[in-house]
């Protein structure tokens, strides 16, 4: 089991204080964020990708590799990568060459994006949004398994004689999540590809989720990939945490009431019953989460937005320093707790390698696709 | 009016957008609601009707605008809406149309799932002079969504309640006319595949 945090670089008002952090500021507090995150023993810092403002996190493989050079264990991923607007020539690209330069920390999850404005900025449109999600992740996967690529699409110029470079390390592309929030068609997409299915759930109520991944536990079993409880789930979170609940209630209530999402809507009271938000204790974030496996099975990736909102920075290491050394240590334990062997950990580079080993030997090929089930042994992070 | 050995359970949701209490609106809508139940029962065929007062909804409607999903409150309302076999949406005329309110419930509903609904369609003013809002308003919005509206539909000024000028026609007519389509609607034994993918989808 994987726990760590995702960011969406958002540049937001501290509503407390009327004061902004400059974009400058905002990345360079992305890069303290991350470091933090592998100091206080979390495993895994993804960040978003946006054009558009108030979000800075335009080119997420910069920072990235940034921030791999500073850090030696985190796992860097990405929520999401814009598999919709992004040429998947240049994705396979800059996440091979990441995946090189970090020593195979690397992964990424796939997702749409939502803001129709920002498709024709990158020549595409978003009523196409499935088609072009089901067509450049198609030729994604294929750039990083075949070395010579002959493609022809609907939505790019053919490819004749094209080889991605750098070859992924190992010749093991990185885990691939695709992130949904509410579409079957992606549900199906990671089903069929064998790849993991990140349900972002944090804003809307843990009964749509079930569905969503109980549909893709489904279709992973039924593509031949394992069965059903070994899918590869992960999950959202949010949590804002003081030693005493009330001081938490009191300190988060201002940054709720004002944040873009979810501000001027719902009562706090509200909003933390009806979905995953947790604001307290350290006691109640681990009660709140270590119930999570009851309602979605076993799953492999824990993820909590901690970084928004406006929250300022002093605070936001705050919290991880009670994520990562009071809350996520006694998950960690929970979750392990009659938890089948059969369940697969978190993905990393040295499961996909043993994995793919593995299927060579069974198949005597090295054109046997890599399947992720199978990759429970070599991982570091439980 | 057809006679029918059907006698299996019909449902019928009523939606007013009354913001009184008590509100004329409500009132309009319990005359349509025991005109339809007894042209059913007639029929020989029984119904469960489920009220919704948006009134009570109010905060709930306002925060799915803002968050994009549905209190379980709200949720209850919307999914028996989507089983429904006939619907009677009665709201107050405000400047020139439907209520804010009715609209922002209406915004909320998922644009699939009134298909097919046999729908009545009613409201309520202080003067007869915005009868026609039912036809150049709520009927389109309602044809919109693939809903299939009566062709009666039943307007109450403040001055039809003190006279026998025509409302109690009318109530009779249109639920005449509703009963006729939930008699033969198999909409609440439905099963429905909230996960179905679009025709011809491949995930590769």
């Amino acid at each position: 089991m994987q726990f760590g945090i995702f960011s969406v670089s958002d540049v937001t008002t501290d509503p407390t204080n009327d004061t902004t952090p400059t974009e400058h500021e905002r990345i360079k507090s992305l890069v303290t964020i991350a470091k933090k995150a592998e100091e206080v023993g979390l495993d895994v810092f993804a960040l978003g990708e946006h054009h558009n403002e108030p979000f800075v996190s335009s080119s997420p493989t910069t920072t990235l590799g940034y921030i791999a050079a500073q850090t030696s264990t985190l796992l860097l991923s990405t929520a999401t990568t814009l598999i919709t607007t992004n040429d998947p020539v240049k994705i396979a690209e800059d996440f091979a060459m990441l995946q090189h330069l970090s020593d195979g920390r690397v992964d990424l999850m796939m997702g749409r994006g939502n803001t129709g404005p920002v498709y024709p900025w990158f020549g595409k449109d978003i009523r196409d949004g499935i088609p072009l999600a089901i067509e450049n992740y198609a030729l994604l996967h294929k750039l990083w398994r075949e070395h010579t690529v002959d493609w022809q699409g609907k939505y790019r110029t053919p490819l004749q004689g094209f080889t991605s470079t750098p070859r992924p390390l190992d010749d093991v592309p990185p885990f691939v999540w695709h992130g949904s929030i509410r579409s079957p068609e992606i549900a199906e997409q990671a089903a069929y590809y064998g790849d993991g299915f990140f349900a972002n759930n944090i804003f809307w109520p843990k009964e749509h989720y079930m569905k969503l991944i109980g549909y893709y536990r489904q279709r992973f079993e039924h593509y031949g990939h394992g069965s059903a409880d070994q899918a590869i789930v992960g999950l959202g979170g949010q949590a804002f945490m003081r030693a005493r609940s009330q001081d938490a209630v009191g300190e988060f209530s201002p940054y709720f009431d004002n944040a873009p999402v979810y501000g001027h809507g719902p009562s706090l009271e509200d909003f933390t019953e009806q979905t995953p938000l947790t604001v307290g204790s350290p006691q109640q974030v681990i009660d709140r989460y270590a119930s999570m496996r009851e309602y979605f099975g076993d799953y492999q990736r824990q993820l909590f937005l901690m970084d928004h909102a406006g929250l300022p920075l002093k605070t936001v290491l705050e919290q991880l320093d009670i994520l990562g050394e009071e809350v996520v240590p006694v998950l960690r334990k929970e979750f392990a707790v009659n938890r089948p062997a059969h369940i697969p950990d978190g993905p990393t580079h040295a499961s996909q390698v043993t994995a793919r080993n593995a299927a060579d030997a069974v198949e005597g090929t090295d054109l046997k696709e890599i399947k992720p089930e199978m990759a429970s042994e070599g991982s570091e992070n439980v | 009016m057809f006679e029918t050995t059907d006698k299996s359970l019909r449902s019928v949701v009523v939606v007013s957008a009354g913001l009184g209490q008590p509100s004329s609106t409500r009132l309009l809508a319990d005359r349509l609601t025991a005109a339809t139940v007894d042209r059913l029962r007639e029929q020989h065929v029984d119904v469960e009707v489920t009220v919704i007062e948006l009134r009570d909804l109010a905060h709930d409607i306002t925060n799915n605008l803002l968050t994009g999903f549905a209190s379980p409150k709200l949720q209850d309302a919307l999914d028996a809406l989507a089983d429904a076999d006939g619907l009677i949406a009665v709201t107050p005329i405000f400047t020139t149309s439907y209520s804010g309110l009715f609209k922002s419930f209406v915004d909320v509903i998922d644009t699939s799932s009134l298909t097919d609904l046999p729908v009545l369609i009613a409201a309520t003013g202080g003067t007869e002079r915005h009868s026609l809002a039912l036809e150049y308003a709520i009927r389109p919005l309602f044809s919109y969504l693939h809903a299939v509206v009566v062709p009666t539909a039943v307007y109450a000024a403040s001055s039809d309640w003190g006279s026998d000028a025509g409302l109690p026609d009318r109530i009779g007519r249109a639920a005449g006319e509703l009963a006729a389509l939930v008699r033969d609607s198999d909409r609440s034994t439905r099963v429905r595949d909230p996960f179905e993918l679009p025709a011809g989808f491949s995930p590769f």
